[in-house]
């Protein structure tokens, strides 16, 4: 983690270049959930943001692509796949996380509902279940879906877990869910297919907020367990002595 | 009612003795926050808006407020104001018919009244000075499924007051040529991918050479086709990618759906082709039981069809003044 945050030397990555219409280029990894694909996703990010191209409105990374969308009546494509090589190319290093998020999480009970049957799954009790998914330190690999909504990679591979199979028409902001092989923490209430293990009281999404977003791709997240009766004190923001980040 | 120049002086409300069909202040929207989660937003058909707004002088993207297929019902009260309604609208003052692309001057106690439309499925009412409303993110464009902008982020209910913002600006009734971008009725047309490649070939002709009907629970996050369902060969789950306006998506069941302007981000189905930029706006004139086909260009193609229509706007606009 110290050498990664310091800049990590990444391998060229394969790629390949495909038209989102007339508005938009993918630089496409492939069907692959890694964390070195995921921070060359950031990187090619980062270069495209520095190379400052005309006409090119908005990156948006996910896993493992970035669309770039760009103005058709500034730039065209044709130029655009013309001059993307050359940035993406000579990309060596990947940046190391910004920060490390301590979030806190009343796990189980009333908020994380499906802690106790995802234990008896897993062959675990639920306070084991708890101690794995907060012992990791995670990369949110995305924010997507909806406003502020972060995909973590990095969950104990003895947790990973196929999601429901009928989703839920609505699940509570704040929820601590696991999806496959991933965690993920929700800003806003959503439908949801993954299983709910706790619940965080702080706000990731506030638009009133001089910082509405809390959380951003390319950050470090670490969970950490408090007591059920904390979670309306933190909701009221109540909680001045938390410490909310800690060095990368 | 002809006049030269009038003043308002924006503290013009308008009632809403009904809300019309999911009526929504939108303005440009909050382009360029995709990498938090956060949709574009904005009108469904932006030509229209963008006419409306400029029949009572406002500058592009000033607030104003789309309906589908019926309109609210308001009254006006506090001051006068000018308005502006395109879209296939009728539009009724006082009980009396009148005209859709030209501003109108409107006393307190004047009742507008913009019942259903006659062809198309978005209708635009401008207001001199643009609506107010709660900016959030920048934007005071409603996104119903977070809450963002318009009034609480919500649609239009009875009894909302609408207010319109100060302006000092000087107003001169204005008109033009009825732009229904629903009376081109060719193929919406597509660039495939970024998943063409993930359906066999005579799947895609397939898709291309079928019909779609918009399905009932289309919205502005997403149109639903209804039609010949169309499989996927590697399967109809693939690792999350970035969705764009116009990204038509595969789910399981086959019947592609078309993510509009309040869609997710992100979204793991795969993608058989994205709507071009400038069909969009034809699309955001389509109604549920509205059918469709598809039509594949190239980028080149799609790039020099919207190149043209900005061009042709920006003209128009200048007449506008």
């Amino acid at each position: 983690m110290a050498a990664e945050s310091a800049g990590l030397k990444v391998a060229a990555i394969d790629y390949r270049l495909v038209p989102i219409g007339d508005g938009g280029v993918l630089v496409d990894c492939g069907e692959r959930i890694e964390s070195e694909v995921n921070a060359w996703v950031r990187a090619a990010a980062r270069a495209i943001e520095e190379a400052k191209l005309a006409g090119v409105l908005e990156l948006v990374p996910t896993y493992r692509s970035l669309a770039v969308f760009y103005d058709s009546c500034v730039v065209r494509q044709a130029e655009l796949l013309a001059r993307l090589p050359a940035l993406l190319d000579r990309i060596a290093s990947v940046p190391g996380a910004a920060r490390r998020w301590r979030i806190p999480v009343c796990y189980g009970g009333e908020y994380g509902i499906d802690l106790e049957p995802l234990a008896e799954r897993h062959g675990l009790s639920p306070a084991q279940l708890v101690e794995r998914h907060a012992a990791r330190i995670y990369r949110i690999y995305m924010i997507g879906f909806m406003p502020g909504f972060a995909y973590l990679g990095g969950l104990d591979p003895s947790l990973h877990t196929p999601r429901r199979d009928s989703p839920r028409s609505l699940t509570p902001e704040g929820s601590i869910s696991i999806g496959g092989a991933q965690t993920a923490v929700a800003s806003v209430a959503a439908p949801s297919g993954w299983h709910l293990i706790g619940r965080t009281p702080v706000r990731t999404f506030e638009p009133e907020r001089e910082r509405p977003f809390l959380l951003d791709a390319g950050d470090e997240v670490r969970f950490v367990p408090i007591e059920h009766a904390r979670f309306a004190a933190f909701e009221a923001c109540a909680e001045e002595d938390w410490q909310w980040s800690e060095a990368v | 009612m002809e006049r030269g120049s009038m003043s308002v002086n924006g503290r013009c409300r308008l009632r809403v003795l009904s809300p019309g069909l999911a009526a929504s202040l939108q303005d440009a929207g909050r382009p360029g926050l995709g990498a938090f989660g956060v949709p574009p937003s904005g009108p469904l058909d932006e030509l229209s808006f963008t006419l409306a707004n400029a029949l009572v002088g406002n500058p592009v993207g000033a607030t104003a407020l789309e309906f589908s297929l019926v309109g609210p019902r308001l009254l006006v009260e506090g001051a006068p104001c000018v308005i502006a309604v395109c879209g296939d609208a009728r539009v009724e003052i006082n009980g009396e018919e009148s005209d859709a692309y030209r501003s109108h001057w409107l006393e307190p106690g004047d009742r507008l009244s913009l019942p259903r439309l006659r062809s198309g499925a978005r209708g635009y009412l401008a207001i001199a000075g643009g609506f107010a409303a709660r900016s959030s993110l920048g934007s005071r464009a409603t996104l119903l499924r977070a809450g963002l902008g318009g009034l609480d982020g919500r649609c239009l209910v009875a009894g909302d007051l609408l207010k319109a913002q100060e302006t000092a600006a000087r107003h001169r009734l204005r008109r033009c040529d009825r732009l229904l971008p629903q009376r081109d009725r060719r193929p919406i047309r597509v660039v495939l991918g970024p998943q063409h490649d993930y359906f066999a070939p005579e799947q895609r002709e397939r898709w291309l050479a079928s019909e779609y009907r918009i399905g009932a629970s289309s919205d502005r996050m997403g149109y639903r086709l209804e039609g010949p369902p169309i499989q996927c060969a590697a399967g109809h789950n693939i690792v999350s990618d970035a969705i764009a306006t116009g990204s038509i998506q595969v789910p399981g069941s086959g019947e592609p759906i078309i993510a509009m302007h309040d869609r997710q981000s992100t979204g793991g189905y795969p993608k058989i082709a994205t709507v071009i930029r400038a069909d969009l706006i034809r699309l955001g004139q389509l109604a549920p039981g509205d059918r469709l086909g598809f039509e594949a260009v190239s980028v080149e193609q799609g790039e020099d069809i919207w190149r043209g229509r900005s061009r042709e706007l920006a003209r128009l606009l200048e007449r506008l003044g």
